[in-house]
């Protein structure tokens, strides 16, 4: 001690090196190398590396990369906003109706499946979703439809429903937490000063809940587009997603560099739209006092 | 003063560009209580914990026993400190917790025991031994965390405002057993403290410290009597304010003319700051007395009675002296049969010299 | 109170939306047929036998249990490390860092998958259970400092100081205060990173190579009909094994705040 401490800083820093080395070496030295490969190109067998914008020319103007980019970037927006839309009032209910004592365990209940395998959650969506599945036995056997419904697998719904459902407690958690930070004063407040119980949720607690639903919004969204497993499996032809063509071109068509250059535009639009929403968030809240 | 324990020599502490402790030198003496006080950020936490070992500083010396504790550590410091925050271990047994720092010491098992037991009945916690830490009280955490520390014997015993998370009943009675556990084990207690009552109240000798520096030390009677100065009286209990002028210095002291009260001599310690010429007296609200009917004092002023606050025990006046823009403060005991002066009243107020201080 | 009313139905019909995968599970696994359909034909434990008799699944079984277990403990010492320098310390750069070391959390996991990939390759290393580990490692350390955090800000910081004015080495003082505090959190950080280590597929399935974890073979199974009962039984197992070792974990990160004499203040994030 003595002098020593007077290194505060130092010793913070030594004692985070060893995550901070493990995360440099593993993930900033090879997302670089996505970038550096991604410049490069697949001559058959070899990889030429001589510096070539060749990859993005290619990704920027054939369709089918463009189709997938965008259809990729619709269905994310599409997750996030069902995910977040019927996440919120899960919230809501767990952080203003539960008891104390037992949110914890309504936490807990809706975190379970999320730590069940991912996989097969999506392959069961797959089951309940077919043309003689669950969901198309019951309404046939109530009546309400005659012929099984088609619209429900192997297209992007499909990846919407299974997407929303895999990233549900993603989208809760956040919310929650900003809903419990809210001074429940607060709210009386608006009241006494003469707000309807709507008014109170819409002036009060949306505002102040805001940045818990931008958190869902990123939380959702960024992860989504890059999923693989959930178009592969529910998604057919017209579900496929831009990760589903990175795999294809690094395994299928052992094009690396081309899957590199794919991996990183994914990576820039995702990053533009995030930022781009945060920023745009902060402005609000900005003006909005 | 008895021999010194801790000597402060010049110590200054830096945070960055903040400088933190401007310059201390005391001494605090063997068995001595004395407390360290000051408003939130003057640095009296920062000196106690130095003290500790938990800060170094930035140049100067401390010795305890006339040991220099630069690079040594606070395990290794005869020091042992109660925390503001009381930090009882939460996982262990109150004996456990008392016992923790015997870890190392070479006494038996049974005596570690016997030493647990004396330490907690020392503090009035006699049987409680095996309860569990966390199911403690405000009160009951506070004595395991003096029976945890005494029990090492240290030289110096440092309590880091151990009694601001206590309410007002549990803080009356632990001031007083405070006092009584330091008189009983002889050990030099220092505290640190923002409320000056409790100070007051605790201790042997008081250092006042502002914005890092000691603006007074001395004992508790000669801090309230004679505030080295005027922001020391400010804030130490109630203090009025009138303009005053020097005229013409004495044999003792110098002549003093106070506006709304009149001329009188005051003797050089009551002038601490130098001889300015113009400045203001302080004067303490019990040292102004309304006289009542028929009553006469060596010294009287004319005033008027502008707002009464009633306490109880005590009345509250806010007067203006004739001749003064501003009021004063004169509390008055209230005495069966003693009338109670309205406002817009004319009254006569008493002052006596000898309790007045002079500031530039 | 009716929208009260209307609140909780929402919640307990949301409730069976999570949950209605997981239900079907077990109703096939023990279905006596191969078509994955309604209505189930009768009880049988013949998938729960075939899945012994697979050798490949067994292969497939040990990989996981290595990699998981490597995963978890190696997660949660990084963890440790992470929690511990942001409850304690201010250092520059403090936020940057601590950002970029949870960066994985939210990062795609093909674009971890693919970037490890191309490293490795590009390095010339082959793919085995310790590329699959190194991969599983950066994903699990993040949720590892999220669970640790907990434990390790809730730390008081005169505890320590404490123990150490008491006479304790600050080596001491962490083996008898902080260890002990925080011995809750480390456990529950090793059940989460295993549980995850266990189920995580994409990474696996890239930087597996020729060592398949129990994903990376469920995912080659899928393509057979025939097989798709076996897997629900394997699937059954799995789930179960995820919903025990959760169980625990909370009940430790519960225990944890007990010990500490702090109120709970929600899950795992």
């Amino acid at each position: 001690m003595g002098r020593l401490m007077r290194t505060d800083g130092a010793r913070g820093l030594a004692l985070v090196s060893p995550p901070l080395l493990y995360a440099i070496l593993m993930l900033a030295a090879p997302l670089l190398m996505i970038v550096l490969t991604s410049f490069w190109t697949q001559n058959f067998m070899e990889i030429d590396r001589s510096f070539t914008l060749a990859n993005y020319r290619e990704a920027f103007t054939d369709p089918l990369y463009r189709t997938l980019m965008l259809r990729s970037l619709r269905i994310s927006g599409l997750v996030t906003l069902v995910t977040v839309l019927t996440a919120f009032p899960i919230a809501y209910f767990v952080s203003f109706h539960v008891a104390p004592e037992r949110k914890s365990l309504w936490l807990f209940l809706i975190t379970i499946p999320f730590w069940t395998s991912y996989l097969i959650r999506v392959f069961l969506w797959r089951v309940i979703l077919a043309f003689d599945g669950p969901v198309n036995g019951t309404l046939i056997g109530l009546g309400i439809i005659d012929q099984p419904l088609s619209f429900i697998l192997y297209n992007a719904n499909a990846v919407i429903i299974t997407l929303a459902h895999a990233f549900a407690p993603f989208a809760i958690l956040p919310i929650f937490v900003s809903l419990e930070r809210i001074d429940r004063s607060l709210l009386e407040a608006a009241r006494d000063l003469g707000e309807s119980t709507a008014m109170t949720f819409l002036r009060v607690t949306l505002p102040l809940a805001a940045p818990g639903v931008l958190a869902a919004i990123l939380i959702v969204f960024i992860p989504t587009i890059g999923d693989y497993v959930t178009p592969r499996l529910v998604g057919g032809s017209g579900g496929t997603m831009i990760a589903n063509m990175i795999y294809a071109q690094i395994f299928d068509l052992n094009d690396r560099p081309m899957g590199a250059t794919l991996a990183v535009c994914a990576m820039a639009v995702v990053g533009t739209i995030a930022v781009a929403l945060i920023l745009l968030s902060r402005r609000w809240t900005r003006t909005g006092g | 003063m008895t021999r010194p324990i801790i000597e402060l020599r010049n110590v200054h502490k830096y945070y960055g560009d903040y400088h933190a402790l401007r310059g201390i030198t005391a001494d605090i003496g063997a068995g001595e209580f004395f407390s360290l006080l000051g408003p939130s950020g003057c640095g009296k936490t920062t000196l106690l914990r130095a003290i500790a070992g938990f800060e170094d500083i930035s140049s100067g010396a401390i010795l305890i026993d006339h040991r220099e504790m630069e690079g040594v550590p606070p395990n290794k410091r005869p020091t042992n400190m109660v925390f503001q925050s009381y930090a009882i271990f939460p996982h262990l047994s109150v004996a456990q917790n008392v016992g923790f720092g015997l870890r190392r010491s070479p006494m038996s098992g049974e005596e570690k025991r016997k030493a647990v037991a004396e330490a907690l009945e020392m503090v009035g916690l006699g049987g409680y031994g095996a309860r569990a830490a966390h199911a403690l009280s405000g009160g009951q955490r506070q004595r395991v965390a003096l029976a945890r520390a005494l029990i090492l014997k240290p030289k110096v015993l440092l309590l880091d405002e151990p009694l601001s998370a206590l309410d007002k009943k549990m803080r009356e009675q632990m001031q007083h057993e405070l006092r009584r556990l330091q008189r009983q084990v002889g050990i030099t207690f220092i505290l640190v403290t923002h409320d000056q009552e409790e100070a007051l109240i605790m201790s042997d000798r008081i250092a006042v410290m502002f914005e890092g520096s000691v603006a007074q030390l001395t004992d508790p009677q000669t801090l309230y009597r004679r505030p080295a100065t005027r922001r020391v009286g400010e804030f130490i209990g109630m203090m009025n304010f009138l303009p005053a002028k020097l005229s013409g210095e004495t044999s003792g002291g110098a002549m003093v003319e106070v506006a709304g009260l009149g001329t009188a001599e005051l003797l050089s310690d009551q002038i601490p700051e130098g001889r300015a010429r113009e400045g203001s007296i302080g004067v303490r609200p019990e040292s102004l007395t309304i006289l009542h009917e028929g009553q006469t004092a060596p010294r009287e002023a004319n005033a008027e009675v502008v707002e009464r606050t009633y306490y109880g025990d005590m009345t509250y006046y806010d007067v203006r002296p004739e001749g003064v823009d501003g009021t004063v403060s004169v509390s008055m005991r209230n005495m069966p049969g003693r009338r109670v002066s309205e406002p817009g009243e004319r009254v006569r107020l008493a002052w006596d010299p000898a309790a007045m201080v002079f500031f530039p | 109170m009716t929208g009260k009313r209307v609140l909780t139905a929402y919640a307990v019909l949301y409730l069976l939306f999570l949950y209605a995968p997981i239900v079907l599970l077990p109703l096939f696994a023990f279905n006596d047929g191969t078509v994955i359909a309604f209505p189930l034909r009768g009880f049988t434990l013949e998938w729960f036998e075939e899945l012994t008799r697979t050798a490949a699944l067994h292969q497939a079984t040990l990989n996981s249990l290595v990699i998981a277990s490597s995963t978890s403990v190696l997660a949660t010492c990084l963890g440790m490390f992470a929690a511990r320098a942001g409850a304690r310390f201010r250092f520059p750069g403090k936020g940057g860092i601590l950002g970029f070391i949870m960066l994985p959390l939210v990062l795609p996991e093909i674009i971890v998958a693919i970037s490890l990939l191309v490293v490795l390759l590009q390095l010339g290393l082959s793919l085995s259970i310790w590329t699959v580990v190194a991969g599983h490692v950066l994903i699990c350390t993040p949720f590892a400092v999220a669970i640790l955090n907990g434990s390790f800000a809730g730390l008081d910081r005169s505890l320590e100081e404490a123990a150490v004015d008491l006479g304790e080495t600050p080596l001491s003082t962490f083996r008898l205060v902080t260890l002990p505090l925080v011995t809750p959190g480390i456990v529950a950080s090793l059940l989460i990173c295993f549980t995850i280590s266990l189920d995580e597929f994409i990474i696996a399935f890239f930087l597996s190579g020729n060592q398949p974890t129990l994903p990376v073979y469920l995912w080659s199974q899928l393509r057979f009909p025939g097989r798709l009962p076996i897997i629900f039984a394997l699937g059954t197992i799995l789930v179960c094994l995820s919903v025990g070792l959760l169980v625990a974990a909370e009940i430790f990160r519960r225990r944890g705040l007990r010990k500490a004499g702090l109120k709970d203040t929600g899950g795992f994030l």
